[in-house]
């Protein structure tokens, strides 16, 4: 985002604060000792709720008991990580020992209270920024645990980054039937094949995946969308699966036996695509939607294309949290177009084409 | 009131507590460093990262709790003990009560420590977000998830569970123990009379409420939490219960991060989020200004015995002692 219009205001003094989530062996630990140990130039303070089972290598771990807070407005998806908030708030105190924070959440915790910490907190919100929930993905036990485990599809679901780990352990079929699990359960987030969780940082850090700013720059459902939608290898899409080009793509194949190695076959994507909107139809259109479907809502983001205004507006959110501002003028050579997509259960995917569509002009 | 004169001094850090010992003006900070201000600055190295701190219920000495697990007990002549040590958990929470009697906590788990020596260890089913000790020392109150419990420091009754929905993240009683007030995740305070456990709500806070000070005999609750004090009137039977606070000291959209009642009379210092301190009568608003803007918002302030002056310590370092008379 190199635009100097920008009116998404650059949080560069904010400590930005990676999670890393997946399931228990999947190799979160690994995968942190590297980003501790590799010669960045960096320090991080490590934020941990299973101190001393495994060895990590840091100066500066605090070790934390989870503990999900509901606030108190009535809405059972507002819910906060309390021992974030304390720790957070500690840190802070003592700033310049650290340039990021990392946090490593359990193999059974779900992704979405730790998110909204970041959303719903004044001060946690004043001083740090979430860079990215990055997902760290079993390739030899993810399938069984999809079964048996509705936090491991969460995690994949919540996932900017999913690091398919342990990929020298499956043969070539099994990794196409991976990506296509992915794919169906989350096609917005970037997949890296990895083995021993070995990755360049860049990857997976300083993503700003929850920036405004760069909302849907990486997203790698829409650039393949918007490049005339060609599949590349590893991009193989659910029975869900949303893409324009679906009429004449062949839906059998890999796709075939999806719903018996997913848990919770209901978790979905749904994505629009419009022209120009009404500001004054899909502000409240948007308001409403995350009021009523907030608690199957687990990620939403987007760009809108509104009647008359040179700026993009984007938006994203998490379960009824929703943030909104405008982010650049439209190039001359873009498209004036409103995508959306919705990642969550149940969602009612005729209701929010229908009612998405009357927001058009 | 003659000009206030300022002598200045920093920390270098956060500033976790500025206040008198003895009458000793002593400043603790994150770093884990006490410094106590006679005619020359001594610095003592107490503990790798202070998380909290309270002076002793007899103003002779600070407790403090870090980063390593440790518990501190420290005078103003720079010497200092260690209470309590878990390892590796940080101790972020603390009370004192009368008769030397200590509490603290780090997640589920914490301890009371009596004058004695004498540690009680306590668990609790959630973390320990704050702890507070009944005016005699009898009870102490531990802020939680859903509510508060209340413990009976001496004996092994069981606890007493006041319950609220929500994440109530500190704790505190009335001076005259009568009330029960927790601060709220969701900008608040919620309160209970203990006599009949009637329920009192407080709120319409445009920020979480961070500091608290109870006024001179108890009759007003100062707190932070919006661009001006709110004061909640305790005088009467019924405490604030239907009754709206009074706002204070309100300078624009400034956001009031520290209160602090005067010892003696019905007046309190303000901290504002940017270093600004003022000393507001509460019976007129009337204002007098204490310090101009800083460099960071305020992070502690306490008057002395007799109110003659002031500590401050800010998020940045800059802290001092403002004379008033």
């Amino acid at each position: 985002m190199n635009d100097t219009t920008s009116h998404v205001s650059q949080s560069v003094d904010k400590i930005p604060v990676t999670v890393l989530t997946g399931y228990l062996g999947a190799g979160k630990t690994t995968l942190l000792n590297r980003i501790l140990t590799q010669d960045h130039g960096r320090k991080y303070a490590v934020i941990v709720n299973e101190f001393g089972e495994i060895g990590i290598d840091n100066d500066l771990i605090v070790d934390s008991d989870e503990e999900i807070y509901e606030m108190n407005n009535g809405c059972v998806c507002c819910t906060v990580r309390g021992d974030l908030i304390r720790v957070l708030q500690g840190l802070m105190k003592r700033k310049g020992r650290f340039d990021a924070i990392v946090i490593e959440t359990t193999g059974l915790a779900d992704p979405a209270p730790v998110a909204q910490t970041f959303f719903m907190d004044e001060d946690v919100q004043a001083k740090t920024r979430l860079d990215a929930v990055v997902t760290l993905v079993d390739a030899k036990h993810v399938v069984a645990r999809l079964k048996d485990s509705p936090e491991a599809e969460d995690q994949i679901a919540f996932a900017d980054v999913i690091l398919l780990n342990k990929i020298d352990l499956v043969d070539d079929d099994e990794k196409s039937a991976l990506h296509s699990v992915l794919n169906h359960i989350n096609p917005h987030a970037i997949i890296h094949e990895t083995s021993k969780a070995e990755i360049s940082l860049e990857k997976i850090l300083g993503r700003g995946a929850f920036d405004l700013g760069r909302i849907l720059e990486d997203d790698p459902y829409f650039l393949t969308n918007v490049h005339d939608h060609h599949h590349h290898h590893d991009h193989q899409c659910g029975p869900d699966c949303s893409h324009e080009s679906h009429a004449h793509h062949d839906q059998t194949g890999t796709h075939g036996n999806l719903n018996t190695i997913i848990h919770d076959p209901t978790i979905g994507t749904v994505s629009l695509r419009a022209g120009e909107l009404d500001p004054n139809r899909f502000l409240p259109w948007i308001e409403k939607i995350t009021q009523i479907d907030g608690p199957n809502i687990l990620r939403l983001k987007g760009i809108v294309a509104f009647k008359d205004d040179p700026d993009r507006f984007v938006v994203q959110g998490i379960h009824m949290i929703l943030e909104g501002d405008h982010q650049r003028a439209w190039r001359t050579d873009e498209e004036r177009s409103s995508r959306l997509v919705f990642i969550g259960r149940d969602l009612d995917r005729e209701k929010l084409e229908r009612t998405f569509a009357a927001c058009a002009i | 009131m003659t000009m206030p004169t300022i002598a200045n001094l920093d920390t270098g850090t956060f500033t976790e507590w500025a206040g008198f010992l003895d009458g000793i003006p002593v400043f603790a900070d994150a770093q884990g460093f006490i410094r106590v201000i006679e005619k020359n600055e001594r610095r003592f190295d107490i503990h790798n990262g202070i998380l909290c701190a309270k002076p002793a219920f007899d103003g002779k000495s600070l407790l403090s709790g870090g980063e390593d697990g440790k518990i501190c007990r420290t005078s103003a002549d720079g010497s200092s003990e260690i209470l309590y040590q878990t390892a590796t958990r940080w101790m972020d929470k603390i009370a004192t009560g009368p008769d030397g009697a200590v509490a603290c906590g780090s997640g589920r788990k914490g301890a009371i420590i009596l004058s004695s020596g004498e540690v009680r260890e306590i668990e609790v089913e959630r973390s320990i977000e704050g702890l507070a000790f009944a005016p005699k020392g009898m009870r102490l109150a531990i802020a939680r998830y859903d509510g508060v419990e209340l413990l009976w420091v001496n004996t092994k009754n069981p606890n007493q569970f006041l319950e609220w929905k929500g994440a109530h993240t500190g704790v505190m009683f009335s001076p005259d123990g009568k009330y029960v007030v927790s601060l709220m995740q969701e900008n608040a305070l919620h309160g209970w009379r203990l006599g009949d456990n009637k329920h009192m709500r407080m709120s319409g806070y445009p920020a979480k409420v961070a500091s608290t000070s109870w006024s001179y005999k108890g009759r007003w609750l100062a707190t932070s939490g919006a661009p001006a004090a709110i004061l909640w009137p305790f005088a009467g039977k019924d405490g604030p219960m239907g009754k709206t606070p009074k706002e204070l000291g309100g300078m624009g959209k400034t956001m009031v991060t520290r209160v602090c009642c005067h010892p003696s009379a019905d007046m309190l210092a303000i901290g504002y989020e940017n270093g600004m301190i003022m000393a507001v009568r509460i019976d007129d608003g009337k204002i007098v200004s204490l310090r101009r803007d800083g460099q960071g918002a305020i992070s502690t302030l306490n008057w002395d015995r007799s109110g003659a002056r002031l500590a401050f310590g800010s998020e940045d370092g800059e802290a001092g002692i403002i004379e008033i008379s």
